[in-house]
């Protein structure tokens, strides 16, 4: 290696070992990359080539993994047509070319074999250290060659993006997850990516679908045949069932506690909504959690601890958001009269990671997401273009998905908070909203 | 008399038929009751024959009496129906009753005190202004509060159903003040006692 090269490669040692400082309202602590040992740190988006993949069906694993990877946002993929990365690569790991794709500025390289068809062999090289740091072997699930075999397929790719991701920079990608959202009436799936999209009920004008947070259940409010609004349980792969505490009334709003035992939603006989939980797969009794004497109080989200609430309450009037005690006690407002000239705040979501909590706020007339950093209630205003409602944060609790009418009808986007990077997730002619972000789903 | 005198008598009478036809109609004056007596030179089937357009007068004379009577009672019937389903609307983020919307609901209090089988679905709109979910509770308040405004005037809550549909229906398209407005409502539908209705008295 030249003096050039040498200098290179430390100062791209120094970039990705090195501490930056930028400054972030999340995602500020230094995380151990678990094999590559670099030092992954936020606003450092280390270089990565994925290498091409034989097979019938390894272009479309590598665009997969290639796609997963520049949406988790933590790294950067170096785009090398498949002649330049074959040329640069030789079949064995040992004798890939390091100089070569150091120059290209890659720390980090990943390589797919096939130990058989249905085992990729996944390998990640350190550029800087010119060597093999971890291997190994993931067995793929379903089929891409059948129509029932292609969401399991793709769903065990993208754990396998994930996975990586959390080699090289120490976090979990958010590749192996889904969206709920409701439209035209229906609610409906997505992956993470925006493929494999499909209707998970029939049109009852169903909306606010939240996931269990094992990815088993989706809980939904949707109207029934006498004008109620009930609240239903659809297990995966299952059908809907309504949730037997709802019959009457007005039910709507339903979210998971993070151990999934407990349901809260929100319910009006007549006058006034108030936030109920009921143990949905036992047969207990329904208590109240809100006393809101007439006012409504709705659209709740758990602590990750599951020991406080945050909701939407117009009990002084406007719409705000609050937080309890998860028994709702102790409620104090967390918006009040802040960042928004209608005083109109709602929709909260609590971040995975417990330290933010992201709502809809009206400025100027129109809905924006705000993300509000718990430590010093510090409000970060994250949309400006055109109205932008409903964010649910990913587990990772960088990146939401929210409503936007950006692009005319309302659809679906996904933001990554810390560089406002964002992307359209879902193409429909019809409004597109209320979108929840699934847990990892498990295989 | 000859022929010619003949001819120029039915001549005459002609002249006298077309001037007597070309002369201005005289306003129109009641039917005088038809002679359906039968001459003495009719038959049985002669008078028979009368007596059948006798029966058909009379048929087709109840039959638009029956008609011009159900018109009427139908026009009466919209009216009311209409009247129950006057709209009634509400200001930004409000379920307060205006005075607009209290004189619309007094219209319908005498028809409901007069039909007490009479049932209703209040539902209540909001505007797309706000979050989705809290206009469904936003419609729940203003469908409640008509609800409650009827009881008052001593409706018996258990003919008035409500439900509330948030923004999802709604009566105009846009995004303009003046549709805003239209579509802040609450409706109301029949959904029993509604084939019948007994006009106030």
């Amino acid at each position: 290696m030249g003096r050039f090269s040498t200098l290179r490669a430390l100062c791209l040692t120094i970039v990705i070992c090195g501490a930056a400082t930028r400054g972030h309202a999340q995602d500020t602590t230094f995380r151990q990359g678990v094999q590559l040992w670099l030092r992954y740190a936020p606003g450092t988006r280390p270089g990565i080539v994925v290498l091409p993949i034989a097979g019938e069906l390894g272009d479309s694993v590598r665009a997969m993994l290639q796609r997963d990877l520049d949406y988790g946002d933590r790294v950067t993929i170096i785009p090398t047509d498949i002649p330049t990365a074959a040329a640069a690569a030789a079949s064995n790991g040992p004798a890939i070319n390091y100089p070569l794709f150091a120059k290209l500025g890659a720390a980090g390289i990943v390589q797919v074999t096939w130990a058989s068809a249905a085992i990729a062999r996944v390998a990640v090289h350190n550029v800087a250290q010119q060597k093999i740091e971890r291997t190994q072997d993931f067995p793929l699930g379903g089929d891409p060659k059948v129509a029932d075999g292609i969401a399991d397929w793709r769903m065990s790719i993208h754990a396998v993006a994930d996975e990586l991701e959390s080699w090289i920079t120490g976090v979990r990608g958010i590749a192996a997850t889904r969206i709920v959202y409701s439209s035209s009436g229906r609610i409906w799936q997505v992956d993470s990516d925006g493929a494999m999209t499909i209707p998970l009920t029939p049109a009852t004008m169903a909306m606010s679908p939240a996931w269990h947070p094992r990815g088993s259940f989706v809980a939904y409010s949707a109207m029934g045949g006498t004008g109620n609004w009930q609240v239903l349980l659809r297990e995966t792969g299952g059908a809907s069932r309504v949730l037997n505490t709802t019959p009457g009334g007005q039910n709507i709003t339903p979210v998971f506690s993070p151990d999934g035992n407990t349901l809260v939603y929100s319910h009006a006989r007549e006058l006034g909504n108030d936030l109920y939980a009921v143990n949905p797969f036992a047969p207990e009794a329904v208590r109240k959690v809100t006393v809101g004497r007439g006012s409504d109080n709705m659209s709740p989200t758990f602590s990750p601890d599951g020991r406080q609430l945050a909701f939407t309450s117009n009990r002084t009037g406007r719409p705000e958001v609050y937080i309890s005690d998860a028994d709702g006690t102790n409620a104090e407002p967390l918006t009040l009269g802040q960042y928004s000239d209608q005083s109109y705040n709602s929709n909260p979501d609590w971040s995975p990671d417990g330290r933010a909590i992201a709502y809809q706020s009206q400025i100027a007339g129109r809905f924006q997401v705000i993300s509000m950093g718990l430590r010093d209630r510090s409000p970060r205003r994250l949309t400006s273009d055109g109205i932008n409602e409903d964010p649910s944060w990913a587990p990772d609790s960088r990146h939401l998905v929210f409503t936007s009418s950006r692009t005319g009808v309302q659809q679906l986007f996904v933001m990554d908070a810390e560089s406002g990077r964002t992307r359209q997730l879902t193409h429909s002619g019809a409004k597109v909203r209320t979108g929840d972000w699934s847990s990892h789903i498990k295989r | 008399m000859t022929s010619r005198a003949q001819r120029l008598l039915v001549l005459g009478v002609l002249v006298i038929a077309v001037v007597s036809a070309c002369r201005k109609r005289q306003p129109e004056v009641a039917p005088q009751p038809v002679n359906t007596t039968p001459p003495e030179t009719c038959d049985q089937r002669c008078r028979d024959s009368i007596r059948a357009a006798d029966e058909r007068r009379r048929a087709d004379s109840i039959a638009n009496e029956e008609r011009r009577r159900k018109e009427a009672a139908d026009r009466a019937l919209a009216a009311l129906r209409a009247t129950l389903a006057e709209k009634v609307f509400f200001d930004y983020d409000q379920s307060m009753i205006t005075d607009e919307s209290r004189a619309a609901l007094d219209r319908k209090l005498p028809i409901l005190r007069a039909n007490a089988g009479l049932r209703l679905r209040i539902s209540g709109h909001a505007d797309e202004r706000g979050s989705d979910e809290y206009n469904i509770a936003l419609g729940q308040r203003r469908a409640v509060a008509v609800k409650r405004y009827l009881m008052d005037q001593g409706i018996d809550g258990g003919r008035l159903d409500v439900v509330s549909f948030g923004e999802e229906q709604p009566a105009v398209q846009g995004g303009t003040e003046d549709a805003f407005a239209l579509n802040r409502r609450a409706e109301f539908e029949i959904t029993a006692g509604g084939e019948n209705l007994t006009p106030p008295r």
